[in-house]
């Protein structure tokens, strides 16, 4: 039971917004500690987890291209771009994206969009673009509100897409497992069983956004 | 074969360049926690390999003691104002999305064209890595399409990926910290602890009760331990498996499918996935930090009580 304490070590530092990186470290320490290595192997094991998992942050090399194109004025010509089509409407827009998402991931294309390549660069600014196109400048409350479901929208179209490709990590991870305990399964079979979870996302995540959108035209209205 | 290792290299002189940048910048009062900060990370880039495993802890260590001290300040690159982005982008137009375009369609060359070539007998890249590779490939194919086509300055690239890793700060690094919490975690056993406090203390005598503590299961588990892929093995050997498999004769794809979709709803709703879910509201720059995780818990709670009614329906037909 003790090991747990780890586990309290990370939830009350978080909702205590401590530096999230500190109470990681504390509750590595915590767990460790509790289970019976000294601090030098904790760190040791950390330092080893954390060398093998320097994958996770080599994504953040598209930083600098978005970067230069910003400097360039992407987001303005994204903002532009998306104030043409008149009658694009913020709900829709978010909509389309979603099911780009959700078929792309779906045929493996996990990386050809994402957080910092797409969402602030284009989509978070095209977005907003189709909300100020009809209610003029944006409260810095609705700002927040429409770059935050951007961002959810993303996250969302890619869980939800990714498991029907049959060779993501959680596929082969699955397959894996029930190999090991004695069930064969072909790849193809859990994939199959990914999509009706994927299609209830799409339609829930849809009609949430259809709401957001008629929200934000009565907001402009009153 | 081309390995990780040149995207590790690749890393390891951006975060170098930003780490020497930063030490420069007059503009940043805590212009050396930056230089610190980044240069920590490009040495467990390019060297991560050749320090010990304790080496590498105390590199995190320290990573974390910069930021938990907000010895973390923002730097202030020379970048373009809000008027000039607007004069640039009337005169660029439709050129500006060319670079931003060709990201996606070289990562999908990488992926469909580039992963299957071999070349004397060996994959040209890497097949575990594909995608990772392609995503570094596609970033300098656009940064150089970016300078060519928008003729920006040529250190441009490093000045401006400084200024929005600058607005991520510590975050970016929070994913691959809670990646090696994880390995913490399984080597203390709190998986195994939590899965066999599940299947103690709740009866599951029906089927639809078992769904129901399976799939709650799933994403409680993911929310604790921030990743469905460290909650999978523990709830399907608890519950999955000699419940729902053996004891009711469900359908093990169906079974193991929805479970892992459903430890994807608790994804969507833990400040643990911090790569979905925190790294974003710093690149929106966000004042909520849990904004994101906010807008995303009204999609995630009907989808799971979606996921157990699906599951219900379809493992036992």
């Amino acid at each position: 039971m003790l090991t747990l304490l780890g586990v309290a070590v990370v939830v009350l530092g978080f909702a205590a917004r401590f530096n999230p990186l500190l109470v990681v470290v504390a509750a590595a320490l915590v767990t460790g500690l509790t289970g019976g290595l000294s601090p030098i192997e904790v760190l040791a094991a950390l330092g080893k987890a954390f060398n093998e998992n320097r994958y996770v942050s080599a994504a953040l090399l598209v930083l600098p291209l978005v970067g230069v194109l910003e400097r360039a004025g992407l987001q303005e010509r994204a903002r532009t771009l998306i104030t043409r089509f008149r009658g694009v409407s913020v709900g829709p827009f978010l909509i389309g994206y979603l099911a780009f998402r959700q078929i792309t991931s779906a045929l493996g294309l996990t990386s050809i969009a994402g957080q910092a390549q797409s969402i602030r660069p284009l989509v978070a600014p095209m977005a907003e673009g189709a909300v100020e196109s009809r209610s003029g400048t944006l409260s810095d409350e609705t700002r927040e509100a429409v770059r935050a479901q951007a961002a959810a929208t993303d996250n969302i179209g890619l869980f939800f897409g990714e498991d029907i490709f049959i060779a993501i990590g959680s596929i082969l991870l699955m397959v894996g497992f029930l190999a090991a305990n004695g069930v064969a399964l072909d790849p193809i079979q859990l994939s199959i069983w990914a999509i009706p979870t994927a299609l209830v996302a799409f339609v829930i995540h849809g009609f949430r956004l259809w709401r957001f959108d008629r929200r934000l035209r009565a907001e402009a209205q009153a | 074969m081309i390995k990780l290792g040149a995207v590790y290299l690749l890393a390891g002189f951006v975060f170098g360049a930003f780490a020497v940048l930063s030490a420069l910048d007059r503009n940043n009062p805590k212009r050396l926690g930056n230089a610190a900060f980044w240069g920590l990370v490009a040495t467990s880039f390019l060297a991560g390999d050749d320090l010990r495993d304790l080496g590498n802890g105390v590199l995190v260590l320290g990573l974390a003691l910069i930021a938990g001290f907000g010895l973390l300040g923002r730097g202030q690159p020379a970048t373009t104002s809000a008027e000039q982005r607007r004069a640039l982008s009337d005169r660029f137009g439709e050129k500006l999305f060319v670079p931003a375009l060709a990201l996606p369609v070289v990562v999908a060359f990488g992926v469909l064209v580039l992963k299957p070539l071999t070349f004397a007998g060996e994959p040209l890249l890497d097949p575990k890595q594909a995608t990772l590779l392609s995503l570094a490939l596609a970033a300098v194919a656009g940064v150089a399409l970016a300078l060519v086509l928008l003729r920006q300055p040529l250190i441009s690239p490093l000045q401006e990926g400084r200024r929005l890793m600058d607005t991520v700060g510590w975050a970016a690094l929070l994913p691959q910290v809670l990646a090696a919490l994880g390995a913490v975690f399984a080597l203390a056993g709190v998986g195994k602890v939590i899965g066999d406090l599940v299947t103690a203390y709740i009866p599951m005598d029906t089927r639809l009760a078992a769904v129901a503590v399976y799939c709650l299961g799933m994403a409680g588990f993911t929310v604790i331990m921030g990743n469905a892929f460290a909650a999978f093995p523990v709830l399907t050997a608890g519950v999955g498996l000699p419940i729902l498999i053996q004891r009711f004769g469900g359908d093990p794809a169906v079974v193991c499918a929805i479970g892992m979709l459903s430890g994807f709803c608790g994804t969507l709703m833990t400040p643990l996935a911090a790569n979905f879910n925190l790294v974003p509201p710093a690149l929106l720059e966000l004042k909520d930090r849990y904004a994101v995780i906010k807008a995303q818990i009204p999609t995630a709670l009907p989808l799971l009580v979606a996921n157990i009614g699906l599951m219900y329906a379809f493992a036992f037909r």
